[in-house]
């Protein structure tokens, strides 16, 4: 940053780079947050983690001087999120969860205003402009205009933005909803990229892989309260992790199954339906493993397949009911693609 | 000081956004352009025979400053379709969330809007001369008169922009400012003299409707016509309208949030 000097991500010594404490936000009828408590060191990643209408949306409005709490108090980068607003915008990048550009401008153009408006001057942010399009892919685009842009391109457009001015720290509410495979991997690179750098970022996300690669803590979120919160290794701890699920040709050979299997359980295998269900550690090959085992003790396999713990999974752990997303989202549906990542919620 | 110096250049930035997409959005020039040319040619060669406008000789000299002034006050309508498209698309929630002055979005959008307005005020100048209109007034009142429809422009630019963060879409805008502001430019003495119209109307034309006060006002300095204190009046209708009006709309725009 010109003038701002670059001691970005380095709020003073020790204060959390994002902190609230008790914070609550009810609209007419709906408490969107009831008593939320962040706190987030700087240079980390936290993963807000919940289904639609969980209030993650709710969290990042508010603490990016959107929208008044009505109850509690929040600061990030030390300022808070009422009384130092103003300050606080300089020092904060924002991509909501739908991409906010502008139509009629091209990408570069796009960039340049936030940079304008961000005050690091014409030259600077035309040079930021046209880094940022070339890391995200957008240079050959950068010269269009956004209405020619696919979803994904506009959303990659919107991220950008947020990073023009690299604030110390960044708010990105389901940054990669609506990306295809690469740009969803590009986008990570990008936010690691950030957080190496020293950047702390609050990211919102339904996917249980995103916020396990990216952030350093979890904070799981239902009805607008945190209903758990620790690294990602606690969390999976208390999921109970990865399971392999096999499903048998004949179920008569189910105690032949478990036991050829019993070596590379975590957890004892259960059994249902003739479906041996194995808690594993998640390790390349597992599948092969398996598959060996049991044919070396002559199981017959009808189906194998590897499934991650997803969101329900969380919620049936936490609070023993599956969650109920209220909305009208066509959220993608919990599949059974399981080596591919599962949507949750 | 800083911050002054932030609101004028980020209104400038907001500005040139604005004027960038014109070129780019045809069917938005052809509204500063083609439309009021149509109207002044369809008024002087429809109407322009049967509306009798004493103490004018050419129907061209009556009308234009009133259409004029009827432009000038839709030219602020893309405010109002642009703000709530840029709710709708939750830019509004980036530009809030971003180190800027708080009045550049609304400021930007109404400068822009001044650019626009002097383009359609040079092409109906232009086509109404063609058409016989012809300014008899001095060169000063001339300037003096280009100067307040622009002002006209600027005022109704304001409600526009109040309109368009109220409304909760493009279209709701669109039918809002019609309603609203539609019937009251035909109620006044824009295009025909309001001694023609029954008692009842007559009275809200030519003594209530601020729109006649601007009418007469274009006239008074384009043609030389009748001036009394319309010329004050209307300078002072619209220092009114924008104190009010963007008072309402920045309040407006600090509490909105993408829908
Ligand atoms: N402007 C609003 N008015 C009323 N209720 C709202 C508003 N915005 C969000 N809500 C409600 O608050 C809750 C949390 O919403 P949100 O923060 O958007 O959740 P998420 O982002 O996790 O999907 C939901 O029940 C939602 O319907
Ligand atoms: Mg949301």
């Amino acid at each position: 940053m010109d003038g701002g000097g670059s001691n970005h991500g380095a709020p003073p010594s020790n204060r959390p780079a994002i902190e609230t404490e008790g914070l609550c936000k009810s609209y007419k009828d709906v408490q969107a947050l009831r008593s939320v408590d962040l706190r987030v060191e700087p240079g980390t990643v936290l993963g807000l983690l919940g289904p639609n209408g969980a209030g993650k949306t709710t969290a990042v409005r508010i603490l990016t001087t959107l929208l008044p709490p009505t109850g509690g108090s929040a600061r990030v980068a030390g300022l808070d999120v009422v009384a130092d607003a103003a300050a606080l915008r300089a020092k904060i990048g924002l991509a909501g969860q739908y991409a906010a550009v502008d139509e009629n401008l091209t990408g570069t153009e796009n960039l340049e205003m936030v940079g304008r408006l961000y005050h690091i001057g014409r030259a600077e942010s035309r040079g930021r402009a046209r880094e940022l399009l070339e890391r995200f892919d957008l240079t050959d685009a950068g010269e269009r205009l956004v209405r020619t842009y696919s979803g994904g391109m506009r959303r990659r457009l919107d991220l950008a933005a947020a990073l023009v001015a690299r604030p110390p720290v960044l708010f990105l509410d389901e940054p990669t909803t609506g990306l295809d495979p690469r740009s969803r991997i590009g986008l990570w690179e990008t936010i690691e990229d950030r957080v190496a750098a020293g950047t702390t970022v609050l990211l919102t996300t339904q996917y249980l892989d995103e916020a396990d690669r990216l952030a350093d803590r979890i904070a799981v979120i239902d009805h607008g309260s945190v209903i758990a919160e620790g690294s990602s290794d606690d969390l999976k701890g208390r999921l109970g992790g990865e399971r392999l699920e096999v499903t048998l040709e004949d179920r008569s050979q189910a105690e032949a199954g478990v036991t050829a299997l019993s070596e590379i359980c975590r957890e004892p295998p259960s059994v249902e339906d003739g479906i041996v269900r194995v808690p594993v550690r998640r390790h390349q090959g597992v599948i092969a493993e398996a598959v060996r085992r049991l044919d070396a003790e002559g199981v017959g396999i009808d189906d194998i397949v590897v499934r991650r713990p997803t969101l329900d999974d969380v919620f049936l752990t936490l609070t023993g009911r599956p969650p109920e997303p209220e909305d009208g989202d066509q959220e993608q549906a919990t599949g059974e693609h399981a080596i591919e990542r599962e949507p949750i919620g | 000081m800083t911050a002054l110096r932030y609101a004028v250049s980020d209104a400038g930035v907001l500005a040139v956004r604005s004027l960038k997409r014109i070129p780019r959005q045809p069917d938005l020039l052809t509204g500063y352009t083609i439309q009021p040319v149509m109207f002044v040619l369809l008024f002087v060669y429809v109407f322009g025979g049967a509306i009798q406008t004493p103490g004018y000789e050419d129907y061209a000299d009556f009308l234009l400053p009133g259409i004029i002034v009827q432009t000038m006050a839709f030219g602020g309508f893309v405010t109002a379709l642009g703000l709530s498209e840029d709710l709708r698309k939750g830019l509004v929630d980036r530009f809030r969330s971003l180190p800027m002055a708080r009045s550049a979005v609304l400021t930007g959008r109404t400068f822009a809007d001044i650019a626009l307005n002097a383009l359609s005020l040079a092409v109906m100048i232009a086509v109404g001369l063609v058409v016989g209109f012809a300014f008899s007034s001095s060169p000063l009142e001339v300037v003096a008169g280009i100067g307040l429809m622009l002002l006209i422009g600027y005022a109704f630019s304001w409600i526009f922009a109040f309109i368009g963060l109220i409304v909760s879409s493009p279209e709701s805008a669109n039918a809002f400012g019609f309603i609203l502001i539609f019937p009251l430019t035909f109620a006044s003495s824009a295009f025909v003299p309001p001694e023609s119209m029954p008692d009842w109307l007559q009275t809200f034309a030519a003594d209530i409707n601020p729109f006649s006060t601007m009418v007469d006002a274009a006239r008074a300095l384009f043609v030389g016509g009748p001036a009394g204190n319309d010329v004050w009046g209307a300078t002072l209708w619209c220092l009114g309208l924008i104190a009010v009006f963007s008072t309402l709309a920045v309040h407006r725009y600090r509490r909105a949030v993408t829908r």
